[in-house]
Order: C-alpha cells, then structure tokens, then sequence
C-alpha cells in the first residue's frame, strides 16, 4: 500500500494552544481535522508537512449555539451536522449538501472545517507521486504547466467542497482564530479563485466556527451533481436560498456555485429573481444567468460541456424544490437515494 | 434427472462463507512468514522508450535495502501463450508503457523500499508515442515489438463459413453498423499480492493472488530456469479475479527470484495504482457488422469485423482476438459467417481477459443491430429472437457442437416477468426497456499449451475418522469453487458439504486443475469429482453390502447413512461404511480425472471455441433517461439464465446479480481511458484515472433491483447437468441498457459507455434533424488477410478449410 510520509503529530486541547503551536511551526505545519482528504494526499506525497496538529481533542471546536441564528463549531463531523436538529429543520441547504457529502464512513471523520479548507482537485494532480512525474508535474505541484490549461498562468485546480456554497447562499461567516486576534469573514471572502492559493486563511489561523444568520423567511436547497450515489467529490453544486414574502413575491436570494471553478462563489442569478415570483419563467430565467458563470474545465469526471450544459437545469431544481414542488423522484435519480 | 437430491439445487450457506464474512480467509497480502522482506517495483514514467543506463548503487547503499534486481537479472521472457514469449519481469533495454517495471528494490519494510527505489537512476531515451490502434496502423515504424504481423499489427485472422457476400446479396436486408466499446479493467478488490519462500532444501513456494496456479507453476519455472519439481505454487483465495489474475505476472518472478537469492521470503502487494498498470482486462474494440435478413428476420449471412487495441504486449491477446469473432454463432441461427480480427499493439497497459473474454464486444454489437433490425422489420425483438434461437444438439457455420440450448425460455421468462409486451413502445416518453441475449463457454475446449492430459483431476481422501478431504487444482476466486466441489462430492457420497475438506489450487498437493478461467470450474472439476466419489463409493458399497447381507447395487447413500434401499431400516453411520471399508481394501483413496469431447471443427483456429456446453441469458433492462440533461436510471433488470442446473442456488444468483452489477458499469460508466498530452509539448501517455475514487465503477446506491430466474435444463455433458454462471449473464446487460436507452428516447448510443453526455449529443441531433446516434462514423482500412475458407455443416464441409491462405495480409496503402 502507499505509505504515509514521516510527520511530527501534536493533539492540542485548546484552540489557543493549537494556535500557539501552528505560530512556532510557521508554514511547514498542516492543521487536520478529520484528514479524510489530507491523508490521501499526504500518501501522494501532495502535502508533506513536517507537522501536523490535530484539532481532534479541542472541546471548544464541537459546540453548537442557537440564538440569532446558529453557530457551528468547525470540527463537527459531517454526520454530526447531518444529525444536528436545527440545521435540519432552518437550513435544508446545508443538511443535504452535508448529507451528500462523500460516503456514510468518511462523513464520521470529515468534518465541516475540514470540508471547508478541502484542498481544490483536478485530475492531473490528485495522482501519485509516480504518475504525476511521467507528465513532468503539473502547476499546482512540483510542476510549470498547468495541463489543464497550458497557456494558463494560474492553476484551475477546481474547489470541490459542498458546504462551502450551501454556506454563501445561507450568508455565513467563518471565523478565524490566531496568536494575533480573530476574525470574521463572510464565507465568500475565504476564498480566491486560485487552485494553489485558494483560501485567504493565512497558515497560522484556525477556522473555528461557522455562524448562519437567522432563518426566518428564508428557504434553501442544494444540489449535487456526480456520477454515483456515494464517494464522488461534487463536479456541480448548486445552492440556492430565497427569502420570499408572504404572497410568495422574492425578498432576497442567493444563489452560488460549487466545483466549477477554483472556489465556490455567489452568483448574479440571485438578484434577477428580487422582485418576482418562482414563476417557471424566473427560475429558467436565473439558470441561464447562473450557467453563464460556471466554467468548468477538463479536470474533473464527467464531459465538461455536459456540466456546463446542464448547470442551469440543477440550478432549476434547487429553486423548484424551494418553490415546494415535489422534487423527490428527481433527487432519488440524481442522489440515487432519498435525502 | 429424476433422482431425488441432497445436496444439489438447495440454496445453502456455503462451505467457505463463514470465514469470508468473518474476515478469516487468507488472502495472499495476510501470507506473513518469519524474517520476510519487502518488494516494491521501480516503473516507467515513459510510455516507449529505451533505457540507456541503470545505477542502482545509491538505492543498494541505503539502510535495510537487501536486493535491488534489474533487467539483467531475468534473461528469459515470459508470456502466458506459448506463442507470446515477449515480456520481461524487468524491462531490460525498452519500456512499452507507463507502469512498465524496470528494477525492483527488496528491504526490510515496504517503506524504505519505496524510499530506496527513488535513489535508482535510470536514463531514457524516448521514443515515439504510439496511443491507439488508427495511429499504430499509420505509424509502423518503430515497432513496439520487433514480433507480430508487420508494423504494430499483433495478430491477424480471418475465417468465412460459407460465401457470406453472396449470402448478403441474396437477403431482403442487409444492415451495416459500426460499434464501439471501451476498455474496462477487472477491478477486483483484492489488490494483487504475492509471497516467495524458499525452503532449506532451496525449493520454492509461490504464494499468490492467482487463478491459474497449474500455469503459473509451469511458466514460473521456466521464468526462473529451474526445476518444475522445486516449484509449488498455491493460489491463495482471490478477493475476486475477474480475469485480472490469469497471467504470470512479473511481480510474480520478481519476488520468486528475490527469494531464492536472498534465502528469505518476500512479499509484494500492488498498490491500486500498480492493479491498473498490470490490467490485462477488456480490450477497446472497434468492429463493424454487416448481416443480411429476409423480411421475417431470419439471418441469412453475418460478416463481423473487428480492431483490438491490445496494449504493450501479447498476453492472452491471440485468444482474445478469436473470441471476438467465434462465439456470435452460437446463439441465434447464422447459416454463412465471416469474421476478420485484428490486434493492435500501444504503447498502454495490456490488455487480456475480463469476464466474457473478448465476447461481449461483438455480442453489445450483435444485440444492438438486432434492435434496430427489429425495428425496421417491425417484428418485436422478443419474438425476433425467438424465431432464430440456435437449435438444440446442432452444430454452428463455424463447426462448434451445441448441445442443451434453454435460450428461448430464457427469453420467454423475462419478457413474462418484465411485462415486456405492455412496455416495450408502450411507456411514456422518457422511460423504456430493451432486451439483449448472451451465450458463453463451459469451460475451454482446449488448454493454453498443447496436450492431451485431462483438464481436471480430482483426488479423494477417506479414513476410518469418516472424513472426507478432496484435493483438486481447481482455484477458489471468490465465485465458489470449493462449495461446488463440496457440494458435489457430498451429494456422492450422501455426506454433508459442511463435513468434507476442499484442498485446492495448490500444486504442491492437488492434482493438475488448469483454473478459475474461461468458466470451466463446475463443469471440469465437477465431472473429475463425480468420477473420483463415485469410485469410492463404491468400495464403500460393496463392503456395506457385504455386511447388511445385500448387494452393492441396493446400497444407498444419504444424509450420512448407508442403509439397503430395498430396507431402510437397516443401516449404518457413514463412518461405520467406511471402517468397513477400510478394513476390506485396506487405505481408501480414488482419483477422477475429466477431458472434455473432441470438437467437430478440423481446420486451423478451430480450437477456439468450442466447449462442453454453452450458457445463455437473456435480459431485460428498464432505463429512465432525462431529456434536458441525458441523466440515465436503470430502475430495475430482469434476467433469466440457462444454468442447466444450479448447484448452489443462491450462490448462482450470486454470480447473476454481480454479473449485472459489472455489466452496468460496463455499460454506463466503466472506462479504462488514458491521458495523450499535447504532442508538441511532451510525449506523456498516462492511465487517466487509475483509482478506485475516479475510476467510476457502481456503487450499492446505483445498483437497481435485480429480479433472476434461473433456467434447468440439465445438460449430459455437465456434472448433474450444470453449467456456467460466472461470465455469461454479464454478457446481455450492456446491449439491453443501450436498448432500453433507444426505446426510452428514440437515440442510439452506438458504443460503451453509455454516458449522459452522449445521451444528450444525441437528443440534440434529433432535435436539429440529423441522425440521432452517437457512435463511430467509420472504421478504418485494415489489410485483414485473405480467410481462411471453411464450408458449413450443411454445405457439405467435413470441418477441415478448403484453402491455405496466404500468410501475408494483404498490404494496404496505410502500411505502405
């Protein structure tokens, strides 16, 4: 089997001593939170860090708060989220983009900060050490191309993180701790559209907590596309959430977009449904705004015009679902089981 | 067939399943011996080129390195074939793919192996890419193999049964298709793993994940240039082999060599990345199909042509280029069949046998024009089938000899129990089934090397404890060999299977079994085993008989008593039997032994194809497809298979509903696809995805519901008239999703996968007006040689060919 490289391992029991920690360390040490997706790399030899310190044993990173909205502690598993009554019940986004998360066994040790920072993907660089020499290294690792794209400067690895656009459709901020003080940034602002560079987490901070405003009014939904029922890293997410008055007429909405780019983002297909109704018209209307933003490259599965072509038909469903029609016999045939 | 059975057709547990489900097999990766080593092999990151030079002393100097082996460590080149010697266990001059092995490093743990292996220096010197079959047929120069037909051509063949032009002219209609299927590869989920030992007095012990333990004893020795006497290999339970585990692989001669020179076991496990280099699974195969019908359906003449793109080198690959041509006749009738093959060598991991081996090509080809024939004759493809089942005890345009034949029950049962005829055309836009057929092998009707040996042999161990051990070659891959073997021996002997002993798949001990390949197992060793039971049975007979004063012939057997038939009442413990019996003949043992009928076919190629008895399926898929985006559901299949009988029902059903499983990821997912970076700026040829993570095979989410009927019609040739399971319900599944896609939309996806992307192509055509298909336009100029001419059974052939070919193929501009 493939074999983790040597590492100094430190457990933490407090967010202030891991802070503490990650500042002596400087840039050579990695924060794992559940490691689902670093290990692998690791055994790629995709990340080496000299150091890794857990956020495991840190109490202060499992707590939940309900008061003006909800604050989720960021080493949550994802199964945790998923079994969490309140995210359930006020932000349906979340829940099934949490819920859609990998397989049942990753979900226990993935968790919501760690599905937050996840490494960007593409299949030139999620290879073994041996594969990615035989194309002379890629960009994003040990390389000067990007295959992807090879007159690119930047590399198009692309964020494949599924809570990160149910979070920016519900208006989250993420908090970051470190020795120098904390602070908050809406969960848009997190991330650059760099496959390398693509958070603005500087190394020494901690994601600690994720805060969703309240609910009221609002209604939410994600949609994942991959090719199988379970495993698959999302090649298109939709979320969508919108705030509507009482005889049904859009207050506020928001609509972002996963893995069709080196971040998830907002889009402007939120802002054109303000003022109408979730009419058939609106909703095809905003998929075709919200498609024209998705630019997926040849670095996932699935045929990238494909994706492209069908962006606006997922982004059809989340809003369709949120209009409340019934859309359970098309989530059973895209998620391949009932959400 | 009117005997009442004990053992036989009762859906049991079976005899290994406890220690799979408890995690208590050993599989060849839990083999761990006292002062064993560790192997990891260096590989090529280059598709072809030449290594000019190997230093491996800085990889020899680390600490805890013991051995680091190169290309001039191993002379002799192997290959499974007898006519495909052309692989090194280490490249010593020229590497022909990425993951090709070119030195291997043997240390104390896995780890400082893989650590030493990145202080080996090798320099190359690249040569020209060479990525699939067009650019090989334009690109003879240079040559992967300085062996083959000419230029990358591997092998060549052509056979006509019968004049098929004049047949296609005298036909009502004649439809040409051209089809396309990926390559796919075995995924077992087992990972291949091998341990060497040599004992004090120097003899060797192979551990493996194999399923061939006979042929790679043999192959093995010849690899090592030592004694097939110093040789024992064992074939350790395989956590699924699907073909993936048929050669001599070259970890298997590395670690044997590191063993016997060092003095001390080593152990390789591939990693997941190193099971798709090793590969040897579904060849990607291009092949057009012409077939003449009269206007009521009936084939008057069949010409298929196919293109193998086999990889870097030969393996099983001449085999697999017959297979895509001789098995299309033994399911429908086909009076006049041409058939040309060729294979392609590429600069990709080789490719070789996966479930089906070669056949279920050209049957997604043949059950598809089917379709669309059916269609055009407005006949429903149910009954069009119907009406061209192959006779039973007939023989084929090709001279292979079918004997019991339940196809057309088989497609009866699902066209009942799917409802076919209120949904066929009948559902709402957007939902639709298709219905495919299958036929395949029981068992090879010749060995991979020429000899006249049995194919199976049984041996049989009984003592005064009332044990029962039996002893056969035969490998248990995860499909439920030993239960056969148990199953039928108890029957026999009237014992529980839980009671008897299977030692297999070790050549050390069991008698020759040639493996878990070509669907042989049942058939072979069961008829071995029955012949080997029943001699022992009656000593056993005859010692009882003398005892309860009767004779022999009144003796029975059952539920492990020996009683007189005439008087039930009077009887004793199988064990007693036996102490009688040992005490008239002294130690009980037998041995039974199995050959397999001569084929009726004389002429050069014949032995390809035949085989005691021949499986069919037939299915039924239902899909939902998306318009607006082409997503595709199976939401259920139905599937009957003409089993003969079944021995183990459940472990039958077993095999057809993975069966399933693997043909639809065949069919709408699995592709073993590679990476061609921009020529101008490097020569990279590289497996796209070889990982279990992107590698997109179903997972339990995907899997529909699976509704199987089995079909006993028990065949003379079989032991209680079994026959496969193992390959051949794999077979109809992919056709019948494309067919159910067809029916669900209107669109044609003429080649494999199936993906939702194409689906989509397709409605966008069909909504501009063009022809709504997805597929290959055309297949491309291949200098086929003149064939091989065999007149038919009813032409007056006596199975012998007419005329000597040329052995030159014909030159074509593209080779000039």
């Amino acid at each position: 089997m493939m074999r983790l490289p040597w590492f100094e391992f430190h457990s933490p029991r407090s967010i202030s001593e891991a802070a503490k920690i990650l500042a002596a360390e400087g840039p050579q040490a990695m924060l794992i939170a559940g490691g689902t997706d670093l290990l692998p790399n690791m055994k790629r030899r995709h990340q080496t860090p000299a150091t890794l310190v857990s956020l495991r044993q840190i109490e202060a990173l499992k707590k939940a708060a309900n008061g003006s909205g909800v604050t989720l502690g960021a080493a949550f598993t994802l199964n945790e989220i998923v079994a969490n009554a309140a995210v359930r019940e006020q932000y349906a986004g979340l829940w099934q983009a949490a819920a859609q998360v990998a397989t049942v066994h990753l979900r226990n040790m993935g968790t919501l900060g760690g599905n937050l920072c996840l490494d960007t993907r593409c299949n030139y660089y999620n290879q073994n050490y041996e594969w990615r020499k035989a194309i002379d290294f890629c960009l994003k690792k040990d390389g000067e191309i990007c295959w992807v794209a090879t007159a690119s400067k930047r590399c198009v690895a692309a964020s494949s993180t599924d809570t990160a656009p149910a979070l920016m459709s519900l208006g989250a901020t993420a908090r970051l701790v470190s020795t120098q003080g904390e602070r908050d940034v809406a969960l848009a602002d997190l991330y650059k559209n760099d496959g390398i560079d693509y958070l603005t987490r500087r190394p020494d901070e901690i994601l600690t907590e994720v805060k969703l405003p309240a609910p009221e009014g609002w209604r939410s939904s994600y949609w994942k596309l991959r090719r199988r029922g379970a495993f698959d890293f999302p090649v298109l997410g939709v979320a969508a959430a919108v705030r509507t008055a009482s005889d049904g007429t859009v207050e506020d909405a928001r609509i972002a977009l996963g893995a069709v780019s080196s971040r998830p983002f907002l889009t402007k297909g939120g802002e054109l449904l303000i003022g109408k109704k979730l009419s058939d018209d609106a909703i095809a209307e905003a998929g075709a705004k919200v498609a024209s933003a998705a630019k997926p490259m040849d670095n996932t599965d699935l045929d990238l015009y494909w994706r492209k072509a069908v962006a606006a038909e997922f982004v059809g469903y989340a809003l369709r679902e949120i209009r409340g029609d019934d859309m359970s016999a098309t989530r059973v045939r895209i998620a391949r089981h009932a959400l | 067939m009117t005997k009442r059975f004990d053992v036989i057709g009762k859906p049991r547990r079976r005899v290994d399943g406890r220690a799979k489900v408890t995690g208590l097999t050993r599989f060849a990766d839990d083999v761990v011996l006292p002062r064993m080593l560790h192997c990891k092999l260096l590989r090529s990151p280059h598709p072809h080129a030449t290594i000019e030079s190997i230093d491996v002393s800085r990889a020899q100097a680390r600490p805890g390195v013991h051995l680091v082996l190169t290309g001039k460590d191993f002379p002799v080149t192997f290959g499974i074939l007898p006519v495909t010697q052309d692989e090194y266990p280490l490249a010593p001059e020229r590497v022909r793919y990425v993951g090709d092995p070119v030195a291997a490093v043997v240390a104390r743990d896995e780890q400082t192996a893989f650590e030493a292996l990145g202080f080996i220096e090798v320099e190359y010197r690249p040569l020209k890419t060479i990525s699939d079959p067009e650019e090989a047929l334009a690109t003879p120069e240079p040559r992967i193999h300085s062996y083959g037909e000419q230029g990358n051509i591997h092998r060549l063949q052509a056979f006509e049964f019968g004049d098929v032009n004049e047949a296609l002219a005298k036909a009502d209609h004649v439809f040409e298709d051209v089809f396309f299927y990926q390559g796919n590869t075995h995924l077992p989920i087992e990972q291949h793993a091998s341990v060497a030992a040599v004992d004090g007095e120097g003899k060797l012990t192979l551990w493996s994940s194999t399923q061939v333990p006979h042929y790679i004893h043999r192959a093995l020795a010849n690899a090592l240039q030592i004694p097939p006497a110093h040789v024992r290999v064992i074939a350790c339970p395989n956590g699924g082999g699907f073909g993936g585990k048929c050669d001599l692989h070259n970890h298997e001669i590395v670690v044997s060599k590191a063993a016997i020179l060092l003095g001390r076991p080593v152990k390789i496990c591939l990693t997941r990345e190193e099971v798709f280099y090793m590969h040897r699974g579904r060849h990607p195969v291009l092949m057009k199909m012409r077939t003449g019908v009269t206007k009521d359906g009936k084939i008057t003449g069949m010409h298929t042509q196919t293109l193998l793109d086999g990889g870097a080198y030969g393996g099983y690959g001449a085999a697999s280029t017959f297979y895509t041509g001789v098995l299309q006749t033994v399911a429908y009738h086909i009076p006049r069949y041409k058939f040309d093959a060729c294979r392609i060598f590429t600069n990709k991991p080789p490719c070789g046998p996966k479930r089906g081996h070669g056949t279920p090509q050209p049957r997604f080809g043949q059950e598809v024009q089917l379709d669309k024939i059916a269609e055009k004759l407005e006949i429903d493809p149910a009954e069009l089938r119907l009406s061209i089942v192959a006779k039973p005890d007939s023989l084929t345009a090709n001279w292979l000899k079918i004997g019991t034949i339940g196809l057309a029950e088989c497609i009866r049962k699902v066209v009942a129990s799917s409802d076919w005829k209120n949904r066929f055309r009948k559902l709402p836009e957007g939902r639709g089934v298709g219905l495919a057929c299958g036929a395949y092998l029981c068992g090879a009707g010749l060995p991979i090397y020429w000899n006249k040996m049995p194919q199976s042999g049984v041996q049989l161990l009984i003592d005064r404890s009332g044990q029962v051990t039996v002893f056969c070659g035969a490998t248990e891959i995860g499909q439920g060999s030993d239960d056969v073997l148990a199953a039928i021996v108890a029957e026999v002997l009237g014992v529980d299977p839980y009671d008897v002993r299977c030692v297999t798949g070790d050549t050390g001990l069991t008698p020759v079994d040639l493996g878990s390949y070509s669907s042989r197992v049942t058939v072979m060793m069961g008829n071995a085993a029955i012949q080997a039971a029943e001699l022992l049975r009656d000593l056993i007979a005859r010692a009882a008989a003398e005892h309860m004063e009767t004779v022999p012939e009144n003796v029975g057997f059952a539920l492990g008593r020996v009683f007189r038939a005439d008087d039930p009442g009077k009887l004793m413990s199988f064990r007693e039997a036996i102490v009688l019996a040992e005490e008239k003949f002294g130690t009980l043992g037998s041995v039974g032994s199995y050959s397999p009928p001569r084929s009726p076919g004389r002429y050069k190629g014949a032995g390809v194809g035949p085989s005691p008895a021949y499986s069919y399926t037939a299915c039924v898929v239902e899909a939902e497809v998306d318009r607006k985006t082409g997503w595709i559901t199976v939401p259920k299949v139905w599937i009957a298979h003409d089993i003969g009988r079944a021995v183990n029902p459940v472990s039958a059903r077993g095999q057809v509903e993975g069966s399933v499983y693997m043909g639809l990821g065949e069919a709408l997912m699995e592709e073993q696809v590679f990476r061609r970076l921009p020529p101008k700026l490097s020569n990279a040829l590289v497996h796209k995805i070889p990982s279990l993570l992107e590698y997109k095979s179903l997972t339990s989410l995907d899997m529909p519901e699976v509704f199987t009927e089995l079909v006993e019609d028990p065949d003379p040739n079989c032991p209680f008239g079994a026959k496969e399971v193992g390959q051949g319900p794999l077979l109809p599944v992919m056709p019948a999703v494309a067919n159910a896609v067809y029916d669900a939309i209107g669109v044609r996806i003429d080649e494999l996968p199936i993906t939702p992307d194409k689906v989509l192509a397709a409605l966008e055509k069909k909504a501009k007006g063009e022809t709504p298909r997805v597929g290959p336009e055309s297949f491309p100029d291949v200098p086929y040689p003149e064939p091989m001419l065999v007149p038919p059974p009813w032409e007056g052939g006596d199975g012998n060919s007419v005329n000597t070919p040329r052995r030159r193929p014909l030159k074509k501009e593209a080779l000039a």
